[in-house]
């Protein structure tokens, strides 16, 4: 059974179409890709996951269930891209606070916190106040606050923004952790190169709409362009009838592409008869920034305009 | 509701433990003390002294005119025009008065009073209400009326007031002990309104800006959060208020401890006991039903702070970083309040006309006006059918406040970009979701 099933979601606001006709679901478990350009309408879409928003119309089914947030909102930890902690709070007395408001009472807060605390080496920060935090740290805080409560379904908007590569490993090795103990986590970002490596599933929104779902390996399939990279010895004499066109050559290496109805093999023959030392030769598969720029480009999501929508 | 006391409690703490809190919580009371302090002082502090110089040829007023505090008589002989002018010259005098021989004490002739600076307005006025006074004595008794008939004449007769639930009580002095409490009770409910609704609206602002807000609604219902900081902020106005009633009642006690002469019973004590029954000032004090003024107060308290806090809040979660935002915001909030304050200064003196009877109904004024109007007496100049009106209308105007204002706080608080307009705000307020 899905977690999280989404049924033709709407919401629509005066002048923007923020979410038009979404429908997706999360399996138990997996680190799910919520892609999308700058306004996409990602934002507008995890608030309703998250119960701020009511959708206009649609459903979405929690555990089987339709969303309740009352009830269902304690299995759900969310971390907004616009982080936010009270400024003068002390930290411990925040993430104790933060916990207490998911419903945890006081003493089950205060083990979690010191476990995470612990965990992810912030002991000494108890009685510093947000505002002595730099601001990584204060996303790791942020993160903690996010995941205290063991929520089923972790909402993580653009979790790496501002870490430095080695705190961002350290959140990686969290997040990937926390799937493992069963929780499924939404990952919404446009920072291409993170989800290839976390996500095990992606869905690709833009103008509030859907416009690819899949996991990470069919997208590549479904996107590649029979393009492979091969690797010689010494630069080739290229001449007569090629199975493939030649896309890019840099000294003794070959971008190419497969004409249709040959296969990697003719390429590998066609060298080989030539007598051409062949030391590598591997199929390229686009990376999800070239199938994310080759899907929105020419969408003008780059500057989203503003229509009139009639309800 | 759990979740409302987690939240005001945070609220409640995170101001109350602060340093400055107990700080202001003592300073403010003396500060405004000490600046009323100074305003009494200078409004009594007796202005400088005038003295006229007279020279009465005509023996207008028999050789005497009544001073008061700042302004004597001087009556001189054997001076002319011209020597009067030198000595106020030299300042010996401020002013002169010549009277010519000619002038008669029923004749129709002005007097000049000359001065060597212009006199002010109301040195003016105190010169000619003595002179006039002295010369309406002395033109009665020129009519052969003596000094004890013109007295028992002009004797004032003692007149009271009851009204008809007190026909016989002598209340004489409570319409004045009404008339203070009312003010001072209106007066005060004024100004918690607005410093703990401006307190509540800037609470909200700071978790709009600080972003927070987002993190808090992904845990519980933005009618929660804001219940809870009103609620938290509500309770840190009423334990600044126990500490100065605390405060009140310590310097009382320390008081009376050190310097016995100056509290307790002593002789000071029976000084203002005299003063006091003149006016029947000690007596009307006991005569005011202070449980229904307290009750009423705390009631009053409570229920405007309710109605207008959660406006307050409704504005601040509609503007962002920039204060002059709120300012403008504010304005049709502010209004209503002044305008109450306005109503308040007449229903003090005129507590049962129909502009005091709507105000101390109407629930956006109801909590300044009616309180000034309760002091006046409950069954007697507030009657049972107001104020129990006033008291329902002032729930059900705080439950609509409150709804209005949670729907414009739900959206508000997480729109960002440029200030709506009130045209917007309202569409928030009404919208079905």
């Amino acid at each position: 059974m899905a977690l999280l099933e989404l049924q033709h979601l709407k919401k629509y606001y005066a002048t923007q179409k923020a979410v038009d006709d979404i429908s997706f679901s999360l399996e138990p478990g997996s680190i799910f890709g919520l892609l999308g350009p700058n306004g996409a309408g990602k934002t507008t879409l995890l608030r309703m996951i998250t119960g701020i928003f009511y959708c206009d119309d649609g459903n979405i089914l929690f555990e089987g269930q339709p969303f309740n947030p009352q009830r269902d909102i304690i299995k759900i930890g969310y971390m907004p891209e616009e982080r936010g902690l009270y400024k003068k709070m002390k930290i411990g007395e925040q993430a104790l606070y933060l916990a207490q408001l998911k419903g945890m009472s006081r003493h089950d807060a205060m083990e979690k916190v010191k476990y995470w605390f612990n965990r992810l080496d912030m002991q000494s920060w108890w009685n510093k106040k947000v505002e002595d935090l730099s601001k990584g740290m204060g996303q790791k805080l942020q993160f903690v606050t996010t995941v205290l409560h063991d929520p089923k379904l972790i909402i993580l908007d653009e979790p790496f923004s501002g870490l430095d590569p080695i705190n961002a490993n350290l959140i990686k090795d969290q997040i990937y952790d926390l799937a493992q103990k069963g929780s499924t986590i939404i990952f919404s970002t446009h920072r291409m190169e993170q989800v290839e490596e976390i996500c095990d599933h992606i869905v690709l929104i833009n103008l509030g709409k859907k416009i690819l779902d899949g996991s990470v390996h069919d997208v590549k399939q479904q996107f590649k362009e029979n393009a492979f990279r091969v690797q010689l010895r010494q630069a080739p004499e290229l001449n007569g009838e090629a199975p493939f066109q030649l896309l890019n050559q840099k000294d003794n290496i070959l971008t190419v592409k497969i004409n249709e109805g040959h296969t990697g093999n003719d390429v590998l023959q066609y060298f080989i008869h030539k007598g051409i030392q062949i030391d590598s030769f591997n199929e390229m598969l686009p990376s999800l920034n070239e199938v994310f720029i080759k899907l929105v480009e020419g969408t003008n999501a780059t500057s989203r305009s503003f229509q009139e929508i009639e309800k | 509701m759990n979740k409302i006391l987690l939240i005001a409690k945070r609220e409640f703490l995170s101001r109350v433990q602060k340093k400055t809190f107990l700080l202001t919580t003592i300073l403010l009371p003396l500060i405004i003390f000490g600046f009323y302090a100074m305003i009494i002082y200078f409004s009594v502090k007796p202005g400088d002294k005038t003295a006229i110089a007279v020279m009465d040829n005509a023996n207008l007023f028999n050789g005497k005119i009544e001073g008061d505090n700042d302004i004597n008589f001087h009556f001189l002989q054997n001076e002319t025009v011209e020597s009067l002018t030198e000595k106020v010259k030299k300042e010996e005098y401020n002013g002169y008065i010549f009277i010519p021989k000619s002038m008669a004490v029923t004749g129709k002739d002005s007097i000049q009073v000359v001065t060597g600076k212009s006199a002010g307005l109301i040195t003016r006025e105190t010169i000619k209400e003595l002179i006039n006074k002295r010369l309406e004595e002395q033109r009665l008794l020129s009519l052969n009326i003596s000094k004890a008939e013109l007295d028992s004449a002009q004797q004032g007769v003692k007149i009271n007031f009851p009204t008809i639930q007190n026909a016989g009580s002598n209340d004489e002095g409570k319409e004045t002990v009404g008339y203070i409490v009312g003010y001072i009770s209106g007066f005060l409910i004024y100004i918690i309104l607005f410093i703990y609704g401006t307190m509540v609206m800037r609470g909200v602002m700071e978790e709009k800006v600080s972003r927070i807000a987002e993190v808090i609604v992904s845990s519980v219902k933005p009618f929660q959060l804001m219940m809870g900081k009103i609620t938290g902020i509500g309770a840190v106005g009423l334990v600044q208020f126990i500490i100065w009633i605390i405060l009140v009642i310590l310097t009382r006690v320390l008081g009376a401890m050190l310097f016995p002469s100056l509290f307790g019973s002593g002789q000071s004590l029976d000084q203002i006991k005299t003063v006091a029954d003149d006016s029947g000032m000690l007596q009307s004090i006991s005569l005011i039903d202070w449980p229904t003024i307290i009750l009423c107060f705390i009631f009053y308290f409570l229920g405007g702070y309710l109605l207008y806090s959660a406006l307050f809040a409704a504005v601040g979660s509609a503007v962002n970083e920039d204060p002059q935002d709120a300012q403008s915001l504010m304005l049709p909030i502010t209004m209503p309040i002044i305008f109450a304050i306005v109503i308040m200064t007449k229903a003090v003196n005129d507590p049962s006309s129909g502009l005091a009877v709507f105000g101390s109904i109407f629930p956006l004024t109801s909590p300044i006006v009616m309180i000034a109007r309760v002091a006046h007496g409950v069954p007697d100049v507030v009657p049972y059918w107001q104020l129990f009106l006033s008291v329902a209308l002032l729930i059900l105007g705080f439950l609509g406040t409150t709804w209005l204002a949670a729907k414009i706080y739900r959206t508000g608080i997480l729109m960002y970009g440029k200030k709506p307009t009130w045209k917007e705000l309202m569409k928030w307020a009404f919208r079905k979701n």
